[in-house]
């Protein structure tokens, strides 16, 4: 203890005595552990960030859409849409489903008063508010009768407020929509753009029936369903649901045998899953690659203490003379590597932490810090200072003294 | 070509028919043919003899840094052929002072720390360090440089450091190489000055090699070496510029062989 205590003394001596060369020394360590540690905070933010937005589109929310999904040679507009009776059939025999909601959307201007705005229409239940993670702000849900039957009502979004009414209350006025006209009876609270760049708050719900009896039929497909919402309770299994689903509407849709479906299922738990861990898989690359720094800094160092070594030869010779150990010379040599790797640590830590914090802020990435990653590059820089300082400090130690003392 | 000289319980170095041979095979070099003498406490003794003569061997190995081939060498009555490296080290850091032509003081570091070094090894608390070193600084009369860096000292004043470096740890026998190499003649009688009060004063035991006969008059006894052997071992007379060095009463001055 009291040696370790001396060579520490020793080693920090000798750092002062060379003020610079030791912080050029640490540079190469500093540079690796703020890369490591900021990579990894930025890739960690950005994982969170797209877990959010996926949960904002909806908790355990799957998509049913008619096609084939996207990609080359996909046809979707061919497929036939779904029907009520699909919904019905799904809510029958489908267990595990919290919300079940029916969703077809087309474009149209609305006007109030004097102002006019294109957005999207959707015809939905209130089980969409359900799947999709939407909260009222204010106003009420559809009623039930107005669900089953239709009534010339709607909710709108947070844009559509800003935009026709100029952030005043909506509620009970009218808006034309197309040719007809509907009541606002609810608003939505905002949730701000999707992590594509559309406002998700640019939507006017109404009633599926209504929107089948006056907006349908400006397209032969729009009387039917276009897509199915479904959110799935707590604790089941997406995969499970996904297969009875596509079994459901394989038989429903009349395919058979090897016919590939004319629809698919889009799984936002799978698509989280899938999303996160790409992002979590170039977190670890984009760490990888800022370790590899970290060793070229622990080279750097190796590097230095050898010169160094060579550099004091004659002063370890005068050491050796007077009396110190061999293992003195050693754990003198080891200790000030150590400090010097594990001082570029800690500066390297700080680093990272003002890095990640303005990096975070332009590129709109929470700041996830991971205090596992700062402990691991902080407890790697020390390792490397033990392995790359041991080979430059036995050669020190086992310098002849008659030769280092002889040595210009 | 025996001698019964050594052990002596009173020698505080006995050599008795040290040879030294360096390389193997073909190359081998022979640098000492069997040398022997016994340095009293209280001597001053000067080693020297031209270049290849093996007086800088003979040093190297009184101050534990090198072995030796053949023969045995006792310090204290103990013979030092069986220590290890790290006994060797330890036998250095209690018991000997060196002194070396080139000063080898470390660099950016101020006087005081640098004869706190020796002590640093001994594993001293820090006040009883600073107060040993400066009681040393005081005895080579730099007391008021302690503060400065090698570089800001004259060559003089640097070797005083070193001096008082070797001081520091009050060892038993203090070994100068060359002490005077590097200085000038005036400087190089203050050193010698200097060592000859600390040997009379303290009774300092001192060997020293040297080639300046001008320097080996100031020490008691000069050892002349000639190819590996010892060629002469006389005391000296009485230094004219200065009061005699301390000497040992006649008889006990180590009888030679060549």
């Amino acid at each position: 203890m009291l040696m370790l205590m001396n060579a520490l003394r020793l080693a920090l001596q000798e750092i002062r005595r060379n003020l610079l060369r030791s912080f050029l020394t640490t540079l190469g360590i500093i540079i690796g552990v703020a890369a490591v540690i900021t990579m990894v905070t930025l890739g960690n933010g950005a994982t969170q960030q797209v877990t959010n937005r996926i949960s904002a589109l909806g908790s355990n929310l799957m998509m049913v859409n008619r096609g084939q999904g996207m990609g080359p040679g996909r046809d979707r507009v061919e497929a036939p849409g779904f029907r009520q009776s699909d919904i019905d059939a799904i809510r029958l025999e489908v267990a595990g489903i919290k919300a079940l909601a029916p969703v077809s959307q087309t474009s149209v201007t609305l006007i109030s008063g004097n102002t006019s705005w294109s957005s999207s229409v959707r015809g939905t239940t209130n089980d969409y508010l359900v799947a999709s993670n939407w909260d009222l702000q204010s106003g009420r849900l559809f009623t039930n009768d107005e669900e089953t039957n239709g009534g010339a009502v709607c909710i709108v979004g947070d844009t559509i407020v800003e935009e026709l009414f100029a952030n005043q209350s909506p509620l009970n006025r009218r808006i034309r929509v197309g040719r007809y006209a509907c009541t606002v009876v609810g608003v939505l609270k905002a949730k701000g753009q999707t992590s594509f760049g559309n406002d998700q708050d640019d939507l006017v719900l109404m009633p599926f029936p209504t929107y089948q009896t006056r907006l349908a039929g400006r397209d032969a497909l729009s009387g039917d369903v276009q897509q199915i919402y479904l959110s799935l309770m707590d604790g089941v299994d997406s995969s499970h649901v996904e297969e009875r689903l596509t079994r459901l509407l394989r038989l429903r849709r009349n395919i058979t045998g090897s016919e590939s479906d004319n629809f698919h299922i889009m799984d936002t738990t799978e698509l989280a899953a899938t999303l996160t861990s790409t992002t979590e898989t170039l977190t670890g690359l984009l760490g990888a690659v800022a370790g590899v720094s970290l060793l070229v800094g622990g080279i750097g160092i190796m590097n230095i203490m050898l010169v160094s070594v060579t550099e004091r030869t004659r002063e370890i010779g005068i050491r050796l003379a007077i009396g110190a150990l061999e293992h003195e010379v050693l754990w003198q040599f080891l200790v000030e590597a150590v400090v010097l790797s594990s001082f570029g640590g800690i500066l390297g830590i700080l680093l990272a932490l003002l890095l990640s914090w303005i990096m975070a802020l332009l590129m709109k990435v929470p700041l996830v810090l991971d205090p596992g990653i700062i402990v691991l590059a902080f407890v790697f820089s020390a390792l490397v200072g033990v392995v790359f300082g041991f080979f430059p400090a036995r050669r020190a130690a086992q310098l002849n003294p008659i030769e280092a003392l002889r040595h210009e | 070509m025996s001698n019964n000289l050594c052990p002596r319980a009173d020698a505080l170095v006995c050599f008795q028919q040290v040879t030294k041979v360096y390389g193997q095979g073909g190359a081998s070099f022979q640098a000492l043919r069997g040398i022997d003498f016994a340095i009293q406490p209280g001597e001053f003794v000067s080693l020297m003899g031209p270049s290849g003569s093996g007086k800088s061997t003979v040093m190297n190995i009184v101050g534990c840094l090198d072995e030796l081939s053949g023969g045995e060498y006792w310090f204290r009555g103990a013979p030092v052929s069986s220590l290890d490296r790290n006994q060797r080290a330890l036998l250095r850091r209690l018991h000997l002072g060196f002194v070396f032509q080139g000063f080898n003081l470390l660099a950016r570091t101020s006087a005081l720390e640098n004869v706190e070094l020796p002590l640093l090894y001994r594993g001293l608390p820090k006040t009883e360090r600073r107060r040993m070193a400066m009681a040393a600084l005081e005895q080579v009369g730099l007391e008021r440089w302690a503060k400065h860096q090698p570089s800001e000292l004259s060559g003089g004043q640097q070797q005083r450091v070193a001096i008082a470096r070797a001081l520091a740890t009050q060892p038993s026998l203090l070994l100068a190489d060359e002490p005077t190499g590097n200085l000038d003649s005036e400087r190089s009688r203050d050193i010698m000055e200097l060592m000859v009060r600390l040997n009379r004063e303290q009774n300092l035991t001192i060997l020293m090699v040297t080639h300046e006969p001008d320097m080996a008059a100031y020490s008691g006894r000069t050892i002349h070496c000639v190819d590996g052997r010892v060629a002469s071992d006389q005391k000296n007379p009485p230094h004219p510029a200065h009061t005699h060095a301390h000497t040992p009463e006649a008889g006990q001055t180590g009888a030679t062989s060549c």
